[in-house]
């Protein structure tokens, strides 16, 4: 019980103090917004590109918010001493990490939502399976918020957590098949698609949104899953190795 | 020794960082309720001990046994039992001072009353009743130290590490956090103090090490160290200009004294008999040396430290207080 107090608080005080600030929440609704419109007026077919543009702009929502977010707000506190306040809370080191992502995860899952609300009003949307889908936006942000702790325990600096993030988030908006079919791209290109996390759930959500999956969903939930474990194992290992030297 | 009323047991403990050894093989244990000093220069080891006290860094070798727990191989399992006033105070600049210490409270699974509760009380015991709904990124210096001090033991720790509490703030909130440490430690609260502020220390602790280059030199009672040198005389020399012989041409002149020369045209004479001052001043003015002041001095905790370490000690205070200037 104690426990849940200290990860309910860490939590709250997450939301309250970086998640719900007006910028944030101004980010989750103008960036879907840009992108859509953006996609819109390019592809020139109006609203009947919408089903095929948002799993894309899903996953491009989730993954922005995360990453950015979590690796901003951990190196701020890290910066700062802030974060040994939490190393030094009596609670397991899994527990406090989850409590620490789980802020990110929840604004990154919302940001999704805020897609598919829109398109929702403006376009006929179909969803085969939406608590497969709410699964997989789940998956997609959980995945990416541990992206955003590793690239945390990578740098030191706020602005390098900022810029390093860039780093691996725009070639994914290619590589991942968000906008562009991981069946289109060059053939000496796709194993890198095939090693990256995103792949899998915009995959997912494709093919649960119009059917246009190429990997079997059960497939690509079990290594979204993997990728989610493999992630955060690695950065609770670097954070002990790096930060409690 | 009976270990059964100590709270903190420290065993061969050594840490490095590549090549420097940050943390040099000590070791040293603090009864229950007892008020440990840690006294050193900046770079000492103090905070490093500190930090594999608490579990925010792991230990090359060596044991510490907290309140019977053993946290070299298991810090978590004590850090209920502990509470850490880091060198910093590093709150969060976006919360309220009361938004702080709930949060803080929180962080030991004490729930919303009981917190709520405490956190009243502690801010009305630091006289920060009327900035508790401000935010701690506009506190003062003196008002965050104090802050961060409760927010350290809002969960009435067994145990309290204190990290250079007074380092940086003005002298009237020094004076008040250290009122407030007395108070902890009347309390029965077990308190590891690391300072470089000798008086503090003195004033303060029940025992004292000192550590220097991530040794211990020394670890006793205040009177204990003091009592080495009782019987002793000592004379302290400043004086203007300089002669490269004048540590040779006094040794051959007082053969029974001994001369600690210091910066800045100093030396302290250290004699087992009563020192007369005129011979000395003689000495120096054939030299062509003046003697601006000669004075005889009463043994302090610093001469100790002085004599013990080779240091100076302001040359620590300097450094710190540099420190102190940057936070």
């Amino acid at each position: 019980m104690k426990k849940w107090i200290a990860f309910w608080n860490i939590l709250l005080k997450d939301m309250r103090t970086y998640y719900l600030k007006p910028p944030n929440i101004n980010w989750g609704i103008i960036f879907p917004l840009a992108w859509t419109g953006m996609f819109l007026i390019r592809s020139g077919s109006g609203l009947d590109s919408i089903p095929a543009l948002l799993p894309g702009l899903m996953a491009i929502s989730i993954l922005f918010g995360t990453t950015s977010m979590l690796a901003v707000t951990v190196t701020f506190e890290k910066k700062n001493s802030s974060f040994d306040r939490l190393l030094l809370a009596p609670i397991s080191f899994d527990l406090l990490m989850l409590a620490k992502t789980s802020g990110a995860i929840l604004f990154g899952i919302v940001n999704a939502l805020i897609p598919i609300l829109m398109a929702s009003f403006i376009a006929d949307i179909y969803v085969s399976s939406w608590p497969l889908l709410i699964l997989a936006v789940f998956l997609i942000a959980v995945v990416s918020t541990f992206l955003g702790l590793l690239i945390a325990v990578a740098v030191s600096e706020v602005f390098e957590a900022q810029t390093f993030s860039n780093f691996f988030r725009f070639p994914m908006i290619f590589l991942c098949g968000l906008f562009l079919p991981v069946s289109k791209l060059p053939i000496f290109i796709r194993p890198l698609s095939y090693a990256l996390p995103l792949t899998y759930g915009v995959d997912i959500m494709q093919g649960l949104v119009r059917g246009g999956n190429f990997m079997s969903i059960p497939i690509s939930f079990a290594v979204l899953t993997a990728f989610c474990i493999l992630i955060f194992g690695l950065s609770k290992h670097f954070i002990r190795k790096r930060w409690i030297t | 020794m009976d270990k059964s009323n100590m709270d903190i047991i420290v065993q061969n403990l050594s840490k490095n960082f590549q090549a420097v050894k940050a943390v040099n093989d000590i070791s040293f244990d603090v009864r229950s309720g007892e008020l440990f000093g840690f006294l050193g220069p900046n770079g000492a080891g103090k905070t490093t001990t500190i930090k594999m006290m608490t579990g925010l860094a792991r230990p090359d070798s060596g044991t510490i046994i907290t309140a019977g727990i053993d946290c070299s191989r298991n810090p978590k399992a004590a850090q209920h039992l502990i509470g850490v006033v880091p060198d910093e105070s590093n709150l969060y600049p976006e919360l309220t001072g009361h938004q702080n210490l709930c949060f803080c409270a929180s962080l030991y699974g004490i729930g919303k009353a009981e917190r709520e509760h405490e956190a009243r009380k502690l801010l009305e015991a630091f006289n920060l009743k009327e900035a508790a709904n401000r935010k701690f990124g506009g506190y003062s210096k003196g008002m965050k130290r104090k802050l961060t001090i409760a927010a350290g033991i809002i969960h009435k720790p067994r145990v309290l590490f204190l990290d250079e509490p007074t380092t940086g703030i003005d002298v009237a909130s020094a004076r008040a956090l250290r009122v407030l440490i007395e108070d902890l430690h009347k309390q029965g609260t077990t308190i590891l103090l690391a300072t470089h502020y000798i008086e503090e220390a003195q004033r303060l602790c029940d025992r004292i090490a000192f550590i220097v280059s991530g040794k211990i030199v020394a670890e006793d009672t205040v009177h204990n160290l003091l009592k080495h040198d009782e019987g002793k005389h000592f004379l302290h020399v400043s004086h203007k200009g300089k002669n490269a012989d004048i540590a040779e041409r006094l040794y051959a002149r007082f053969a029974t004294m001994s001369f600690s020369f210091l910066k800045d045209n100093t030396f302290r004479v250290e004699s087992s008999e009563p020192i007369i001052i005129t011979p000395i001043v003689m000495c120096l003015e054939e030299m062509g040396i003046d003697v601006s002041e000669a004075k005889r001095i009463t043994p302090s905790l610093e001469d100790v430290f002085v004599r013990i370490t080779g240091l100076e000690a302001d040359t620590m205070q300097k450094d710190k207080d540099k420190q102190g200037r940057a936070k």
